[in-house]
């Protein structure tokens, strides 16, 4: 076998080699950037995102755009604890809950953290995430691990505060 | 530790990348059997005839491997399998070449080894579908652990092996069961630690900088890694006792997020170390300390004593000759480096690959440690996250040891290449060490699956509800 053959075959094999070793990376780096966005959540996503402030109740009364479907939820309302009655729209989601000043539903609730959950979309579905809340947020009587979603209806429980998502 | 990342994950949808892996295993192959026809060509002037043989059989576990993946961990990480798929291959091959210098029939063996591995990788898989069931088994696996470490202690089970008694042979068979033992020691304290991180952290008290935790928190785990540790200063298997003190110390920081634990950990680690050097200079006791070091600092001057640094020597002679291409397949004397197939085996690519090479193959195991650790960062509960890091830690501990062992950076301690050297016991160890960062990062990528729509569709959470388990 002649020199040059076995040089050409050295260098192939290293070509082999890389060649796998950048596919390997070039798969993790679509992995990381092309995680996807399902169909359905597309139009929803773009949406400039308004922070809540603490005040966004005295905005509700303003016209809201007509609900893309019949029967999603608007809004979000605190049904039970202190602050009985407070609301935030959904259109400006995430909503964010807790007691800090930036929360768009601020609790006066001793048994809620600053940043406590907040409420996402996700496709056509709402979901409420615990945020790493000192007490938990809960769903019946179940603590939430991991974002959950929520529906018309579902009682949601942070400290000694119930929310639920209405039309 | 798991409440930041959960955000991130709420937006998208992981993709399954069955079929990306299926294109890099495809590649895999051909690394691996591209490495078996290169050697024949290169020793023996032609392609070796047991090509077809050998790659279809190399193909059909990997391919089966690969099936199963897509039916029982479908959204399990894209990359980690081609990887190890195109390590073992190449290390099956650089062993062939060793065997056709030396008349052995070690890759034969190995890929055996190999087969046991992939059908124990497949069996991990299938038995174990949620890795959260570990941790029922935390105390009884550390137990194991030990008891595994104590077996080559036993008389008449355990055998000697170039001075460390590492080893149990049954009947014609030997095995290490170290490395056994490394994968439980993993899932030991991966369960202690999630479930007291936070008493670890919080309560306690400081003396001097450093948060100390109490006793009785600290206790049952510093006491399983004391005794682990101690059988393998006992065994004279310095490599281990490196390893096993790295990843406690790793675990421990992943888990509490102090950083005091790293300076306190690298300080007894250098006070240790520097201690059993200097009783060894002084007494003249444990002799082997001294010897590493020494030829670590100066290995020509030992080249050809008793318990001397020709191996390593050799090692280095075929790296500098090597250079950056290598000698190629068949070309270069990595035969004469003894034990070239176990622990030299980065020095007998380092030979015919040249750093081209070696980097390749150190590139694959940035990539196998990158993945375990992103599998950690996705993952949602706090068992998967310390277990793939724990399981990363031992990859990166591993080849560091081994590879600044080889390359002089570190002094020698004898461990075992992942995936590449001769030795089944550490191949199916590490077979199954990947099969558990899969699952941890097939549940990871898993979408969210959805709870509570009981109230508006009955009919559809029958089938998306999934009772979470805790703990």
């Amino acid at each position: 076998m002649s020199e040059l053959t076995l040089f050409l075959i050295r260098v192939a094999y290293l070509a082999i080699l890389w060649i796998f070793v950048l596919s390997a990376i070039s798969v993790i780096r679509s992995d990381m950037f092309g995680a996807r966005v399902p169909e359905s959540a597309r139009g929803a996503e773009p949406q400039p995102r308004r922070t809540g402030r603490a005040g966004r109740a005295g905005r509700a009364g303003k016209d809201k755009p007509p609900a893309k479907r019949r029967g999603s939820p608007t809004h979000v309302i605190v049904t039970e604890g202190s602050n009985v009655g407070e609301r935030a729209e959904l259109d400006g989601a995430p909503v964010l809950i807790g007691r800090g000043s930036d929360a768009a539903i601020r609790l006066d609730d001793d048994y809620v953290s600053t940043r406590h959950a907040r409420i996402a979309a996700s496709g056509d579905q709402w979901f409420v995430e615990d945020l790493g809340s000192t007490n938990g947020t809960y769903i019946g009587s179940v603590r939430i691990t991991q974002p959950t979603t929520v529906t018309l209806g579902t009682q949601v429980r942070i400290g000694k505060t119930i929310l639920e998502l209405r039309k | 530790m798991a409440a930041g990342q959960q955000g991130a994950i709420m937006g998208f949808v992981h993709r399954r990348r069955r079929g990306a892996e299926l294109f890099l295993l495809v590649l895999a192959l051909a690394v691996g059997i591209g490495a078996y026809a290169a050697v024949g060509l290169g020793v023996e002037g032609e392609v070796p005839v047991d090509l077809l043989g050998y790659g279809g059989w190399l193909a059909g576990l990997v391919v089966a491997a690969h099936v199963v993946i897509r039916f029982v961990a479908p959204y399990a990480d894209p990359v980690l399998l081609p990887v190890v798929a195109a390590l073992n291959g190449l290390g099956l091959a650089v062993i062939h070449r060793l065997d056709l210098a030396d008349g052995s029939a070690l890759a034969r063996q190995q890929l055996t080894w190999m087969t046991l591995g992939v059908l124990l990788f497949v069996g991990t898989l299938v038995v174990l579908r949620d890795h959260r069931v570990l941790t029922r088994f935390t105390y009884t696996s550390g137990l194991a652990a030990i008891a595994l470490l104590l077996l080559p202690m036993v008389p008449g089970l355990g055998k000697t092996v170039n001075g460390a008694k590492i080893w149990i042979g049954v009947g014609p068979f030997s095995f290490q069961p170290g490395e056994v033992a490394k994968v439980l020691l993993v899932v030991a304290f991966a369960g202690y630690l999630v479930l007291h991180r936070d008493a670890l952290a919080l309560a306690g008290r400081r003396v001097l900088f450093v948060d100390l935790p109490r006793g009785r928190d600290l206790g049952p785990i510093l006491a399983m890694w004391l005794i682990s540790l101690g059988i393998l200063v006992l065994q004279r298997d310095l490599g281990s006792s490196l390893l096993f003190f790295g990843l406690f110390l790793v675990m421990l920081y992943v888990a509490t997020e102090r950083p005091g634990w790293l300076v306190v950990g690298g300080a007894m680690f250098f006070g240790g170390a520097g201690l059993l050097y200097y009783v060894s200079v002084t007494t003249g006791q444990l002799s082997h300390i001294q010897n590493r070091v020494n030829i670590w600092l100066d290995p020509m001057a030992y080249f050809d004593q008793s318990p001397g640094s020709g191996q390593l020597v050799e090692s280095l002679f075929g790296m500098a000759w090597g250079g950056l291409l290598g000698r190629g397949f068949g070309e270069g004397n990595p035969e004469r480096i003894p034990y070239a197939e176990s622990d030299f085996i980065i020095g007998a690519i380092g030979e015919e690959l040249g750093l081209t090479g070696v980097i390749a193959v150190l590139l694959l195991y940035g990539l196998i440690v990158e993945r375990a650790l992103r599998a950690a960062l996705i993952s949602r509960d706090g068992f998967g996250k310390l277990m793939a890091t724990g399981l990363a830690a031992v990859f990166a501990l591993q080849v560091f040891v081994v590879v600044g062992g080889v390359t002089r950076l570190i002094p020698l301690t004898g461990l075992t290449t992942p995936f590449l050297s001769y030795g089944g016991s550490s191949l199916v160890a590490n077979w199954v060490i990947v099969a558990l960062v899969l699952r941890v990062s097939d549940l990871a990528r898993r979408p969210v699956p959805s709870v509570g729509d009981d109230a508006t569709d009955v009919a559809a959470d029958a089938e998306t509800t999934q009772v979470v388990r805790l703990s």
